[in-house]
């Protein structure tokens, strides 16, 4: 077969080995190799790739760097949140392809603040064994610079006129340039997009590394059959490889037990899509766990035995908690004038659509929950208790407990001394149900059902 | 040396002469206004023996309840990795996604109890599973770094720890220090879990097996427990397990997550990118409800501990719990709390021990205690039903008396032994009722026990009319679970009720064979008869069924609940019958609500409003409503400000505080009014007041209107 990534500067083994790696992303490899040129020429000072969640751009960096023997450093911006981290990390690295003897390896470099990272850096680079070759810098999910130091991002965009040295910084991200943008004038990159994976192209992929005791069309089929049931629903190929690892031993079943041959697709078909099915309302959301799954595949039991982690929904509360909850759902979901109509007795009739001003004729469970000082919830809460109860230490640690909880949640400031307000953080029918147990006829009480 | 004082300032500290004058023990406090110091003494060491007893108890029924949970728990974490590592071939291996194992465990909302929890968790991951855990709390991890820096120092503190134990003197691992001067990252931290491993796996040859770490694994997880999952920020967790998963080839992370609501908060905290990074397996733990069930039946429903709490406590204690926390340690606390309130408040409760104890000191028991159980009322009571002479004997002679408080101790003693079991008994025959008519749990038929006498009751009737129809099969059941009741009794008294119990269980089952005789032969009739036949027999057993009004079961059936009616009626008497029950039982409910029930508002309205009720100055006594002029400042502001509305003008509020103050001194105010201006002293003072009511959260500045502030609290006067 002819190599479709020429390149004079590398090594032909070198490209081949990639090609052989990268599937699906000749085109972005290629591009790739002539933006970096040779490896004593100078590159592009700065690359933008951007583009979903694995679309390959961490994987083909990593590989290309590798494969090619270029001097780099691959870092994550989530991991180094701080911009130390982040120096110290990228010299660090570097600093391993330093093999003389003037440097100890286990020295470690440590280093404050740009400039100092931009000598140390010039310090380096101007060693022996990084000279004549481009240092690459990748900085991984650089949406995360965005929350650091003002001055990274210009920085690093910029890295090779400030150590005027052969470096090119590639960015990889999953958010567009516009919106990383800094507002001043800064210096633009490169900008690359990794399209998403076609259905054919995952194809390819997921049936490329197959199982060896299986035949590859075997598997192509098996991936055929699995991607029919979860692209509609997911492209992550992380997650299809994940997925297609744990339900292959219930594809192959038919045929381990000698019911059924490998060219018997339909038969295999029959076996699995229910199973897959199943799979994308469990495993896939979470609701139990891969070894859970593997374990029921195992004994040959029903998903629906294992309950998933959604059906726990159920909280028990103290049956004043529950009031104190309800009081806070009324509080956050009412007008605040509607309470004289729904806790005093002899409101007198007082008109809907009279009674209020235009703007609070929306229906406030589309707005979602407004804020409510202590004191209106603890009206509420002694108007809707049957009982006389004193204002004791016990209910108000309870409204602190609600709210590490989040079932309610402080808004604002934290001084609990000047008349703190909170606002109802949980659902119309979690609270339904809370109303239920103490029997509690709480549409009666919502202005939004009146 | 540090002060009290909230303000920053100059502070003057004498040197102490003494450094301390009198330590007090709690002993001292037991002794404090009672005379007989040596008899303050024995109570209080009654009282310490028998909360030990009962703290131990409460202890191992926690381990008890825990272990299930625990011992799945600690065996998804002892497997979680070698899973990963052995089970899968190359292929599978290579294809799954590396997820970090995480264990959501749900405990429900009793926040309180968790702490306990997670020691006792922690405790035993570090004993069976692995020296690397550790504890993170929300309010601990406000950033990622936080987390990180935490995470170092309970690892590397505790691999210090690790190595000041193993006698090797070699000084700290140059790697470890320079760690030390890094930064917290996950890199360097998996450098060290490699160095840390390799060291290990080379002593582990040389030394023997039997050291501490003999239970760990090769590769020991790195445990990390998120004691409360719903408090974390969602963005930071998020991080710190996208950071995890990039590193869980090197260091075997398991993530345990604290959870008190539901599992739900996974999901609704992290995203599915997020969460797909994680294999989670769910734990639940035993619900609050039940630990308190087990709480009562092991501490409360028991006759090994001489300490009993009568109706109103234990209706207080529960009603706490119910309605307020869900708080078994809260519940245990206030328990004791009782108990410490018993042995210091009655002196009579010296006799509050074991049998064989009591007795002993009932001989020693001085003519003051003695008088003191002549005024019990349930004694003189007693008293009052005995014949002349004796009653005479026991007013006077303590001889007599002692002889007859022994006797009386041992009848308190006998009684609460036949109660225990024929209440659980009466609690199994009733379980089953629909609608439970006495109760679901035993503790609600046990405070109805306790209150008045059960038999009495309409609920209790009700409940044996629905038993005078149960069907056999369910009878013999329910009989049986008495049965096994009184097994574990081990009383004398009792064993006559188990003999007579089985033998019903006999004579019912006997019964079945008789009827099953008589529908047999009842078939050979039909098959031979044609349908007019049939017709007319069928008419014939229905009279005789008529005519005959009880069967054989149905006599039997009453018999059984005429004698469980008759037991019910002997033992489950309430205490206050038994003479002495002073002794063991205690009874200040209203001291229990007032410490458990913390009224903070109450308690401030009351000190302000009238000072006297805790400063107990003559001076300050007044009439209800009245403002007394000698009040402190901060008083008269706040029975000024109770007048007023929601904004308070202040210009009004210190004219009419002056008119009171200067009331006081005896100055006309109107000659300083008509100037228009204020006492510069009082004018100050005022503003003191004001501000310490500010303080206090009585009122606060506002921009709504000038020369105002406005009230916080409602209601008032």
């Amino acid at each position: 077969m002819m190599t479709s990534l020429e390149h004079p500067g590398y090594p032909q083994d070198g490209l081949l080995r990639l090609e052989e790696k990268l599937l699906c992303r000749e085109s972005q490899v290629s591009l790739l190799l002539s933006l970096f040129g040779e490896p004593h020429q100078y590159s592009y000072p700065s690359i933008f790739i951007y583009g979903h969640t694995t679309t390959g751009k961490t994987y083909v960096m990593q590989t290309v760097l590798a494969e090619l023997e270029l001097p780099h450093a691959l870092v994550s911006c989530v991991e180094c949140f701080t911009s130390r981290m982040l120096f110290e990390h990228i010299l660090n690295k570097l600093q391993s392809y330093v093999t003389s003897s003037e440097i100890s390896q286990s020295l470690y470099i440590s280093c404050d603040s740009f400039s100092d990272f931009v000598r140390l850096f010039k310090q380096l680079i101007s060693h022996q064994d990084l000279k004549n070759q481009t240092v690459y810098i990748v900085l991984d999910k650089a949406e995360q610079l965005r929350e650091m130091e003002a001055n990274l991002l210009p920085g690093f965009l910029r890295l090779q006129e400030m150590t005027d040295a052969n470096v090119t910084v590639i960015f990889l991200t999953e958010i567009v340039w516009e919106k990383l943008h800094p507002n001043m004038g800064c210096f633009e990159p490169l900008i690359l997009y990794f399209p998403d994976y076609s259905k054919v192209e995952l194809q390819k992929i997921l049936s490329h590394d197959h199982p060896s005791e299986y035949s590859a069309e075997f598997y192509a089929a098996y991936i055929n059959i699995l991607l029919g049931v979860f692209y509609t629903v997911c492209r992550d190929l992380k997650e299809l490889k994940h997925l297609a690892a744990i339900n292959f031993a219930k594809f192959c079943e038919p045929v381990t037990k000698g019911e059924a041959t490998e060219s018997d697709t339909r038969k295999l078909w029959k076996n699995i899509e229910p199973h897959l099915k199943t799979a994308m309302q469990t495993v896939y959301l979470r609701e139990i766990s891969s070894s859970q799954w593997e374990k029921l595949q195992q004994e040959d039991r029903e998903a629906g035995q294992l309950k998933g982690l959604s059906a726990y929904a159920h909280v028990e509360l103290p049956y004043y908690s529950k009031f104190l909850l309800i009081a806070g759902y009324l509080a956050s979901y009412n007008p605040a004038r509607t309470d004289r109509r729904f806790f005093v007795k002899h409101h007198g009739k007082i008109k809907k659509t009279k009674f209020l001003k235009k703007h609070e004729k929306t229906n406030n469970h589309l707005l979602g929950p407004k804020p409510f000082p202590l004191d209106r919830l603890l009206a509420i809460f002694y108007s809707i208790v049957d009982s006389r109860i004193a204002p004791t230490a016990n209910i108000f640690s309870q409204i602190s407990s609600l709210v590490t909880l989040q079932l309610l949640t402080l808004v604002g400031h934290d001084d609990q001394l000047n008349g703190p307000k909170y606002k109802c953080a949980v659902s119309l029918d979690f609270i339904r149900a809370v109303a239920r147990t103490v029997s509690f006829d709480l549409i009666r009480y919502l202005y939004d059902f009146l | 040396m540090t002060t009290e004082s909230v303000s920053k300032g100059c502070f003057v500290f004498k040197p102490s002469t003494k450094k301390k004058k009198m330590t007090f023990t709690a002993a001292d406090y037991f002794g404090e206004h009672v005379k007989d110091s040596k008899d303050s003494k024995v109570r209080f060491e009654t009282y310490q023996t028998l909360w030990q007893q009962m703290k131990s108890e409460a202890e191992k029924i926690q381990e008890d309840l825990n272990r299930k949970v625990f011992d799945s728990l600690l065996e998804f974490i002892r497997k979680s990795h070698s899973n990963l590592l052995e089970k899968m071939d190359e292929w599978r291996h290579r294809m799954r996604a590396t997820e970090i194992p995480a264990a959501a465990l749900v405990l429900g909302v009793n926040v309180p109890d968790h702490a306990m929890t997670f020691q006792i968790l922690s405790e035993q991951l570090r004993e069976s599973v692995t020296p690397y855990v550790v504890s993170l709390e929300a309010k601990e991890c406000q950033g990622v770094k936080h987390i990180l820096q935490k995470v170092f120092g309970q690892l590397l503190g505790h691999s210090i720890r690790l190595e000041a134990d193993d006698e090797t003197d070699v000084q700290p691992h140059p790697a470890e220090l320079r760690q030390k001067k890094m930064l917290c990252s996950l890199a360097s931290l998996a450098d060290w879990y490699t160095s840390v491993k390799r060291k290990t796996v080379s002593v582990m040859p040389g030394k023997k097996r039997s050291s501490p770490t003999a239970g760990h694994l090769q590769t020991p997880p790195v445990v990390i427990i998120f004691k409360d999952l719903e408090s974390f920020h969602a963005k930071v967790l998020q991080d710190f397990i996208v950071i995890c998963s990039q590193y869980v080839n090197q260091l075997p992370f398991t993530l345990i997550f604290g959870i008190a609501t539901s599992s739900m908060t996974i999901h609704k905290t992290l995203p599915h990118s997020v969460s797909s990074l994680l294999c989670i397996e769910l734990f639940q733990s035993v619900s609050c409800t039940e630990h308190l069930a087990a709480v009562i039946d092991k501490l409360v429903l028991t006759h090994s501990f001489p300490f009993r709490l009568n109706g109103k406590m234990l209706q207080v204690l529960i009603t706490v719990f119910l309605y307020h926390d869900f708080s078994v340690r809260n519940f245990i606390k206030g328990l004791q709390l009782c108990i410490v309130e018993h042995f210091y408040s009655q002196p009579l409760s010296i006799l509050c021990c074991s049998l064989d104890e009591a007795e002993n000191r009932t001989k020693n028991l001085t003519h003051e205690k003695c008088e003191m159980i002549r005024q019990l009322p349930s004694f003189m009571r007693y008293v009052e039903n005995q014949e002349p002479e004796k009653q005479v004997e026991l007013l006077t002679s303590d001889t007599f008396l002692k002889k007859e408080i022994k006797t009386l101790l041992r009848h308190l003693h006998n009684y609460h032994e036949n109660y225990i079991p024929v209440l659980r008994c009466l609690h199994a025959l009733t379980t089953s009722l629909p609608k439970f008519p006495l109760g679901k749990q035993i503790r609600e038929l046990h405070s109805a026990c306790l209150e008045r006498n059960v038999w009495e009751s309409e609920e209790y009737t009700s409940a044996f009319q629905l038993l005078r129809m149960m069907a056999k099969d369910e009878l013999v059941a329910a009989l049986q679970k008495c049965c096994d009741v009184l097994k574990t009794s081990r009383v004398k008294q009792q064993a006559d009720t188990l003999t007579k119990v089985e033998e019903f269980i006999d004579q019912l089952q006997k019964l079945d064979k008789i009827v099953e005789d008589e529908t047999v032969a009842q078939k050979s009739l039909q098959k031979k008869t044609d349908l007019y036949q049939l017709q007319k027999t069928l008419l014939e057993m229905k009279d005789s069924r008529k005519s005959k009004k009880l069967s054989k079961f149905e006599t039997l059936r009453l018999e059984v609940l005429d004698f469980i009616d008759s037991i019910v009626r002997m033992h489950l008497k309430p205490p206050e019958v038994m003479p002495l029950y002073e002794v063991v039982y205690f009874s200040g409910a209203s001291t229990l609500r007032k410490h458990l029930n913390a009224a903070p508002r109450i308690a401030l309205h009351t000190a302000l409003n009238n000072p006297y009720y805790y400063l107990e100055n003559e001076a300050l006594k007044s009439e209800a409503g009245t403002i007394s002029n000698s009040a402190p400042d901060i008083c008269i502001a706040y029975k000024l400000h109770l007048e007023c509305g929601r904004l308070i003008n202040l210009c009004d509020w210190l004219e009419a505080f002056a008119t009171v103050v200067a009331a006081a001194s005896g100055v006309d105010p109107e000659s300083d009014l008509v100037a228009g201006q204020v006492d510069e002293t009082i004018h100050a003072r005022f503003i003191r007041a004001v501000s310490e009511l500010e303080f206090l959260g009585f009122v606060k500045p506002t921009k709504q209107k000038t020369d105002h502030v406005a009230r916080l609290t409602w209601g008032g006067c």
